[in-house]
């Protein structure tokens, strides 16, 4: 099947190519490569293909959520993603460092607090040298960007629109949708939009979110109320059924386990039906236990939703130029080669369907993709044995398949490997609890992959963000003498 | 022929013998003879008829020769091929299949109850072997002594990582305000709750060895194990009481100590790292001899701590280790506050002033160049300028073990047998395998071996350094892939921006195979574990566990 796609596409890369000289002669299309969406993917692909020398423009427009939030340049991971997620995790951390080291001999005066404004402003201002670092990265390397929300008009020319509603029209040989998600309101809970938050709130408060209800069971519900909790907030995760879904469930057990000796509460098997906004401005959420039946209020100064995140789709105008979405979920069909219905325009990231909603899958696609558009290379990417880790108060690291997902296993204490029977116990998936579990799972999610080849080295998708990705992402040759600092993110 | 009936029967030059008990020997058989007394009876016996027996033997064996020797009716040979069976096994193993053969106190007996020790007494009590453990610590010149364990448990690892670990919580209350973290901003560091909470834990950890042996039903004595005679140990209690053992097979682990330089006032006044961990002071402003891991390992932690450290040194940092990684270690402990004297060596150590801690004055000389002295008062002296196998004091003289007189480590075959075969050595005592020739490493042979150390900025490395990969594969045949790194958690604290460094080593030539594998940085251990694994590759489950844990970390993988 692969082969055929590869065929396929050296055909249309004949043609294309035979093409874009007729359309820059006539003047028609500006660019080799454009980009919507400046996050992970989209300036990893397009910072790539600039590399080929190829014409580049990056699309990236951050519409502010419900309650107003916004932010610059680099997308989800960035800004209100990994790095704000685990430096805050990080922040939590060093709270339970600061208990420890008395143990150490550390004298520490009581009392200890933390103050959110403080981790909040040292967070955001390092997002915003990413911000700042991410654009300084694509005028090196000779990308335009655009600040606009960009649509088709026609399969080769996007309408580009500034804030203030300034509209500039952008034509290209090739197109990217790398656009991303965002986190989904519930539509049908009476006060949800109007007083609830998101992740996308969350990393950008100024002030404390104080007591906070978080609503959801998925990874992003479990790290901000682990690292809620971590600071010493009073926080409550409320879950309809089962926590980290697709997860390994007797990892994901170990996990929620954790957080409530940690202090974290727990509503299981509810669901909320109403918030309200009192008068001393704190918001009452009315639930449903469905193991009673019974039905419970009770007062918070937050309430985060984090039960989903959805493609943000909607203003692309995808049925002009008949690109294919998924009706269920929205995110749009692409094949082996990232290609969606429409042969020169492709989708990578969060926004494609049926692949991890990882930004280490997302750079790597978009590099590939660069590759072959501009490289002559045919190397599709492999998104198999992608590791990743949920940081939670207790951190979970895994690669490959759940124990669900294997049946076959062997495993023990807090260590288990889902292994196959025959043909020599290959492992399917390792599955780790613990500190630094991103740091412990990198290397064996290589191993894994095995033969540990350079090429093969750099095929494995790093955790973000650890210090072991670095290792997977090493390129720089000591014979080469160039800089081995590394810059962004 | 009914002579061939007996257990041993050796007949010797122009008479014959059989084995009636030991009344002599002689020539190139005494040897041999004597380290077997206890598992043979040899019974010597004159016999009349000589020149028959001769014709019989020659009809029976085709051997004209003398000695001739036979075990239980079966012909082995001359002299060569008697030591032959001696040495392959099979000469015991035709005597031992007798009824009679001598029964020994135990099956297994181990000096030493470090993690090797203990390992291998538990392994074996689980195959249903009688075993017994001698394990003694020889206080130090300062009178430091501990519990079972050995090394790793008491003055190594274990304690070497909580003392980084608390080094660690020190930086980490740093970084914690700009975290939003909020206290009082005086904050000190108390040695003795420290050193107080370690030894506890270690405490536990002496308990529950003593309480897994015992449910092994492992014997275990807390006395000083010397072989007196083959086969037979004496063993001399804290008290000065003696009792005596046997055993069929004897495992040596005795592991190792720290070295003194043999200068004026090192026993004196000097400690080592069996001595720092549960030192019941602070040692305040401290010189730190030698550049071993060791040294700057504790170096490091007590940095962090807050005390005044220098480091004197020799020559180079670590060798051995890769010298790029050596020295991106020493910049490191440098800026965060760790002074190093290099191409020094001192030459005494004096007292001003009895104390807790005291004061000392330590004299140094140069090593290279103009002859230059060096004079500083610290309060205490670490030494951590290597370590002796523990071996020259046990009687291994008396049963003829070998040991490499200039180290005193044990060599051994691919068994881990040493020149006596019902001895054994285990851990640090082993003489390591000859210095790597290229052909060595082309092979790989060193690709499963890996290093780790708790160093400020942790070091952690698998496969080859770039020195020896240079020298393996010649420079022009390897890439190397290099980058520096900023911990995301360190980007906020706004510390040692492009310190972290990680570096591949590949050989171009196979496919650009991992050979080597180094990383500096905060985790290095979690890092390197996985990686390490990977390196071995091809990875199934069965390699996977063929990985040796780094320890101790979570990443130790069973």
């Amino acid at each position: 099947m692969a082969t055929l796609w590869r065929r396929r596409e050296r055909l249309l890369g004949v043609s294309g190519r035979l093409c874009r000289t007729v359309r820059a002669l006539s003047g028609k299309n500006e660019y080799d490569l454009l980009v919507i969406g400046g996050g992970s993917g989209g300036l990893a692909c397009a910072k790539e293909a600039a590399q080929f020398g190829r014409k580049v423009a990056v699309l990236d427009y951050v519409e502010p959520s419900p309650q107003g939030t916004k932010w610059g340049l680099g997308g989800t991971c960035v800004n209100v993603g990994c790095i704000p997620k685990k430096l805050m995790h990080q922040a939590a951390l060093l709270g339970s460092a600061l208990k420890d080291a008395q143990h150490y001999g550390w004298n520490i005066a009581q009392p200890v607090h933390h103050t959110w404004s403080v981790m909040a402003q040292a967070v955001q201002n390092y997002v915003k040298s990413l911000n700042w670092g991410h654009r300084v990265q694509l005028q090196d390397k000779k990308v335009k960007y655009f600040n606009m929300k960009g649509s088709f008009s026609d399969p080769h020319t996007i309408r580009g629109l500034t804030k203030g509603g300034k509209e500039t029209i952008v034509t290209a040989e090739n197109i990217v949708i790398a656009t991303g998600g965002r986190p989904k309101y519930p539509t049908h809970i009476a006060g949800a939009l109007a007083y609830g938050i998101t992740s996308d709130d969350l990393f950008w408060l100024k002030e404390s979110p104080g007591k906070t209800l978080v609503v959801g069971a998925s990874y992003v519900s479990l790290e901000c109320a682990g690292f809620l909790t971590g600071i010493g907030l009073d926080t409550t995760v409320m879950m309809r059924s089962i926590p980290l879904r697709g997860f390994d469930q007797q990892m994901a057990s170990l996990v929620t386990e954790h957080m409530e000796c940690y202090g974290t509460k727990f509503l299981k098997r509810c669901f909320p039906t109403k918030v309200e906004k009192l008068e001393s401005n704190k918001l009452q959420v009315t639930w449903k236990n469905t193991d009673l039946g019974t039905e419970e209020t009770d007062c918070f100064d937050t309430v985060m939703w984090a039960v989903g995140r959805a493609p943000d789709v909607k203003t692309l105008n995808l049925d002009a130029v008949g690109v294919k979405t998924n009706s269920e979920t929205g995110k749009i069909i692409v094949d082996a080669s990232e290609a969606t219905s429409v042969p020169h325009i492709y989708a990578i990231g969060d926004i494609t369907e049926g692949r991890p909603e990882l930004t280490p899958t997302a750079i790597a696609a978009g590099k590939l993709l660069a590759r072959r558009l501009f490289g002559q290379s045919s190397e599709l990417m492999d998104y198999d044995n992608v590791p990743t880790t949920v940081f939670t108060p207790l951190e979970y690291g895994c690669v490959g398949l759940s124990e669900e997902a294997a049946v076959q296993c062997y495993g023990s204490d807090n260590i288990e490997m889902v292994c196959l029977r025959e043909r020599e116990q290959r492992i399917l998936g390792l599955h780790f609890i613990g500190p630094n579990a991103g740091e412990v799972i990198q290397g064996f999610a290589l191993g894994i992959k095995c033969g540990a080849t350079y090429p093969q080295l750099m095929k494995t998708v790093g955790i973000h963000p650890t210090c072991a990705e670095e290792i997977t992402k090493l390129h720089i040759t000591k014979r080469s003498g160039l800089d081995a600092t590394v810059t962004g993110c | 022929t009914t002579l061939m009936k007996e257990k041993l029967v050796v007949f010797l030059a122009g008479l014959q013998y059989i084995a009636v008990q030991i009344i002599n020997t002689s020539g190139c058989f005494k040897s041999f003879l004597l380290a077997n007394c206890s598992i043979m009876y040899l019974f010597l016996l004159f016999l009349a008829d000589g020149p028959s027996i001769q014709q019989v033997l020659v009809e029976l064996t085709n051997q004209r020769t003398v000695p001739n020797v036979f075990v239980n009716g079966t012909h082995i040979g001359g002299c060569d091929a008697t030591y032959q069976a001696y040495h392959d096994g099979s000469l015991q193993k035709l005597l031992g299949d007798s009824k009679d053969a001598e029964t020994y106190d135990y099956d297994l007996i181990i000096i030493g109850g470090g993690s090797g020790g203990l390992a291998c007494s538990k392994e074996a009590a689980g195959f249903g072997k009688k075993v017994l453990v001698l394990d003694y610590v020889v206080p130090t010149p300062l009178g430091t002594s501990w519990g079972l364990g050995g090394t790793c448990v008491n003055v190594g690892c274990i304690p070497k990582k909580l003392m980084h670990q608390a080094a660690l919580l020190g930086q980490a209350l740093q970084d914690s305000r700009k975290y939003g973290w909020q206290y009082e901003e005086q904050v000190k560091h108390n040695w003795e709750t420290m050193v107080e909470a370690i030894q506890n834990y270690i405490g536990s950890l002496n308990w529950g060895y003593r309480v897994s042996l015992r449910e092994k039903s492992v014997t275990y004595l807390n006395s000083y194990g010397e072989f007196v005679e083959p086969h037979k140990i004496k063993a001399t209690n804290r008290k000065g009481q003696v009792t005596y053992h046997t055993a069929e097979t004897f495992v040596l682990a005795t592991g190792e100590r720290p070295r003194y330089p043999g200068i004026p006032g090192d026993k004196e006044y000097c400690i080592t790292s069996d001595d720092l961990f549960s030192l019941p002071y602070c040692p305040g402003k401290t010189l730190v001899v030698g550049a071993s891991y060791v040294a700057l390992e504790c170096a490091g932690f007590l940095a962090g701590l807050g005390m005044d450290v220098t480091v004197m040194v020799r020559s180079i940092l670590l060798r051995g280790f890769d010298q790029e990684m050596a020295e991106r270690i020493g910049a490191y402990m440098e800026t965060h506050g760790v002074k190093f004297i290099k191409k020094f060596v001192p030459v005494q150590v004096e007292q001003l002033e009895e104390g807790m801690p005291g004061r000392l004055k330590v004299t140094a000389k140069s090593t290279g160049g103009e002859p230059e002295i060096f004079e500083e008062e610290y309060n205490t002296v670490l030494l951590a300028i290597g370590r002796d196998a523990c071996t020259r004091n046990i009687g291994l003289e008396t049963i003829g073990v070998k040991i490499n007189e200039k180290n005193g480590k044990v060599p051994v075959n691919d068994e881990e047998q040493t020149n006596v075969p019902y001895v054994y050595a285990i851990g640090d005592i082993l003489e390591g395998k000859l210095e790597l020739t290229p052909v060595a490493i082309q092979a790989g042979k060193l690709l499963s071996k890996y290093e780790f150390l708790f160093t400020p900025l942790e070091y952690g490395s698998c496969g080859l350094s770039e020195e020896k990969a240079i020298e393996g594969y010649g420079k022009q045949n390897l890439e190397v892939y290099h980058s520096l790194f900023w911990p995301l958690e360190w980007t906020v604290a706004g510390r040692d921006n492009n310190t972290c460094y990680g570096k591949i080593i590949c050989n171009k030539h196979d496919n650009n195979r991992v050979i080597g594998f180094h990383v500096l940085g905060p985790n290095a251990g979690e890092v390197t574990q996985g990686f390490a694994a990977a390196i071995k590759c091809g990875l199934t489950k069965e390699l996977l566990d063929e990985t040796i844990g780094i320890h101790p970390t979570c990443a130790e993988v069973r």
